[in-house]
């Protein structure tokens, strides 16, 4: 192998956010950076809405606006609870987002980590695709010290080998480093690109220029399961998905197909979708297991980044912005220990834990730590009971119908005592409020 | 020994979209791949590698984001990949591609030795004309082999080859002597997985990048839009079909089912009918 046999400084494993930012701050720092993606290109398996949260990239490109394929920026965000004919909705948009240097923005996946890998090349990493790693290879106290990929050949030697392979963790699994991602943490998510003309798009939401509504979703849409679900604008195309976790679907024995179909066929979705044409159509697994579900991060020669490190938070549907910061973060130790040219030692690297404790994504992830629990246990009542009890009052209490006032009052509550107890939805209402503290 | 591979990059043709307002090719984000038909000539190119150590330039003409598809010939294991871009080229038909490439040929032969082989795939999926491999072949005076299915033996001793043709009405077998340039249809072989020393190379190579003048060409004329004598007329989506197909259900031995198929199609379109029976009568005159 001759000049391959010298180590590289980080192999990293995985070309989406987390990757990406990984890979790219290190080889801005001069380390001898390799990244593998078993995809054709950076972006060709990736699945997300898609948001993307500037202040996380911000951090690793600040001049990424200039230069990233970007869709639209969000002024919108519309909040729903549906049930089966009417959506109760809480609206916020507001013109301070349309400012010089914009929040949120909605993207296309494929194109934006196509851009952001050949940032991670210009920074000076090299960058193989269609290529994926088998496994971790270990010395005999069971550092980890290179990969094996299913390409012929000799395995690749690295100083640390950055975990940013997406949320099944397959490599870590089969190197031992974690267990298998169980079923009731992780979320099934299927989305369709739409493709409507700009002007209709912009008509039917009532935006000018680059600006772009999110609509999020709970309530029936899911079928009494734990989930969510949502629609984007993008430039000249909707995105329109539904996710829910993997045990429900399981549980129900209802196809994330069927979901999305009567998704977009429901009263409030359709005509914002109508005459478009499906343009693709796709889907993902999304870690929702919060902070309890975190897998050991660290160890000798290793370090998890992204999915693979169950660093979503579902509540407030983030996600690649928490992968880019771990990935950022994991980077900088990986540059700071480099440059003290100090082992990557367990002991050592534990100090991305300790950095990541600082930052909002561990900050987040515990402050909603017993949410996931709370409503997966109690989906029947927030994914059904709920959002029906709540359209039915506003119907009662908007429909004009020759009825005084108070009795529509007394209607509401003993509809709301009826279905569901006081004491129980005392009880929801105070464990919510719990966890979300 | 020494072999070239011509290669396109051409867009996914299973991933093209047509606006479905201004009926155009919707060419942003499509991904781009090698020319199918290309994929098979540089497996062909490989094997010779294999075989007799020939060193394997691969060369494109294209925009400088052609560089990915070079890249990803090398990790096939192509030893040079070879790039001619230029803004002039933009717009080039078969005649002025062929030109180009052939000033690139003509210099790849000057830095590198000459090929022995030139290697095109039979047609691009985008252009579908399978023009411009004999366009090459004429201007760099070497021997074509269209439509090839099969290397059948290489003589480096003799400087000949054998090949089978694919051909209207059968199977040719033909000899040429070497220099030749080879047209190679698909399914002929399947392009093999690169080892992991490929894909590091891949990654690290430098492409070697040439405008017009670098290959010495002075008449721009011959380049590009100017040089294409070729006009595309239009540009459509051809309308998707709407009547759908019917079963006849009938029962019986095959001479009967085949009868009663006979006649539901001629209850259906009795001009059928009408054409065949006179075409019947004319031939029995």
């Amino acid at each position: 192998m001759g000049e391959f046999s010298k180590p590289f400084d980080a192999i990293v494993v995985g070309a989406g956010p987390s990757g990406n930012a990984a890979a790219y701050t290190m080889a801005r720092e001069g380390l001898n950076v390799l990244q593998i993606e078993r995809g054709e290109y950076a972006g060709s398996k990736n699945v997300q809405g898609a948001i993307l949260y500037a202040d996380a990239l911000e951090k690793i490109i600040p001049e990424f606006r200039d230069e990233a394929p970007l869709e639209r920026h969000v002024i919108e965000q519309r909040m729903w609870t549906m049930d089966d004919k009417s959506h109760t909705g809480m609206h916020y948009r507001s013109d301070d987002f349309n400012e010089e240097k914009p929040n949120r923005y909605t993207i296309l996946r494929a194109q934006f980590d196509k851009w952001f890998s050949s940032k991670v090349k210009e920074a000076g990493a090299l960058v193989l695709y269609e290529t994926t790693v088998t496994e971790l290879v270990k010395d005999l106290s069971g550092k980890v010290i290179g990969v094996r990929t299913d390409r012929q050949g000799a395995p690749i030697m690295a100083n640390v080998v950055v975990l940013a392979e997406g949320v099944n963790g397959l490599v870590g699994q089969r190197s031992g480093l974690r267990n298998e991602v169980s079923p009731e943490s992780v979320a099934l998510a299927v989305k369709e690109m739409h493709f409507l003309p700009r002007e209709t798009i912009e008509a039917r939401f009532n935006l000018t220029g680059n600006e772009g509504v999110v609509i999020e979703a709970m309530g029936t849409i899911t079928k009494g399961m734990t989930g969510t679900g949502f629609l984007y604008t993008n430039e000249e195309s909707i995105s329109v998905g539904i996710g829910c976790i993997v045990s429900d679907f399981a549980e129900t024995n209802v196809t994330p197909n069927e979901l999305l179909e009567a998704f977009k066929n429901h009263p409030s979705i359709k005509p914002l979708l109508a005459g478009s044409e499906c343009k693709e159509y796709a889907a993902h697994l999304i870690p929702e297991g919060g902070y309890k579900a975190i897998p050991q991060l660290t160890g000798a020669g290793w370090i998890v980044v992204g999915d693979a490190g169950q660093f979503v938070n579902a509540v407030h549907r983030e996600g690649s912005n928490l992968a880019m910061t771990t990935g950022r973060v994991a980077a900088e130790t990986v540059v700071s220990l480099t440059r003290k040219r100090e082992e990557m030692s367990a002991a050592n690297l534990a100090e991305y834990e300790k950095r990541l404790g600082q930052t909002f994504v561990m900050k987040d992830l515990k402050k909603y730590k017993g949410i996931p629990d709370l409503l997966h246990k109690n989906k029947g009542n927030f994914f059904g009971t709920y959002p029906r009890l709540i359209s039915q009052a506003m119907q009662t209490w908007f429909r004009v119908d020759g009825i005084d006032k108070v009795s529509k009052e007394k209607s509401i509550f003993r509809n709301f005592r009826e279905t569901r107890t006081l004491w129980g939805m005392m009880g929801d209402a105070f464990k919510l409020v719990r966890a979300w503290r | 020994m020494h072999v070239v591979v011509c290669i396109k990059q051409v867009p996914d043709s299973a991933q093209i979209r047509v606006h479905p307002v201004t009926n155009t090719i919707m060419r942003q984000g499509v991904p781009t791949i090698i020319n199918p038909y290309d994929l098979f000539a540089l497996e062909e190119a490989l094997r010779l590698k294999d075989k007799f150590g020939a060193t394997v330039t691969v060369l494109t003409m294209g925009p400088p984001t052609a560089a990915e598809s070079l890249r990803k010939a090398l990790t096939f294991g192509a030893d040079r990949a070879v790039l001619l871009t230029d803004r002039y080229f933009a717009g080039s038909d078969t005649l002025a591609t062929s030109f180009a490439l052939s000033m690139a040929l003509k210099k790849v032969a000057e830095e590198f030795g000459k090929p022995e082989i030139i290697f095109t795939g039979k047609q691009t999926i985008d252009g579908d004309t399978a023009q411009v491999g004999p366009g090459i072949a004429k201007r760099l005076d070497y021997n074509q082999l269209t439509y090839i299915a099969r290397i059948v033996e290489t003589d480096l001793q003799a400087g000949t080859i054998k090949v089978e043709r694919r051909a209207e009405g059968g199977l040719q077998v033909l000899e040429s002597k070497l220099p030749v340039l080879i047209t190679m249809l698909e399914a002929s072989n399947e392009m093999r997985r690169g080892s992991i020393e490929n894909a590091l190379i891949a990654a690290r190579a430098e492409v070697v990048t040439w405008n017009a003048a670098a290959v010495g060409i002075e008449d721009l004329t011959k380049c590009g839009l100017r040089g294409s004598p070729t006009i595309v007329k239009k540009v459509f989506a051809p309308t998707a079909r709407t009547d759908k197909a019917e079963i006849v259900e009938v029962d019986g031995k095959a001479d009967a089912r085949a009868a009663a198929l006979v006649e539901a199609i001629f209850a259906k379109a009795p001009s059928v009918e009408h054409e065949l029976l006179e075409q019947a009568a004319h031939h029995y005159v």
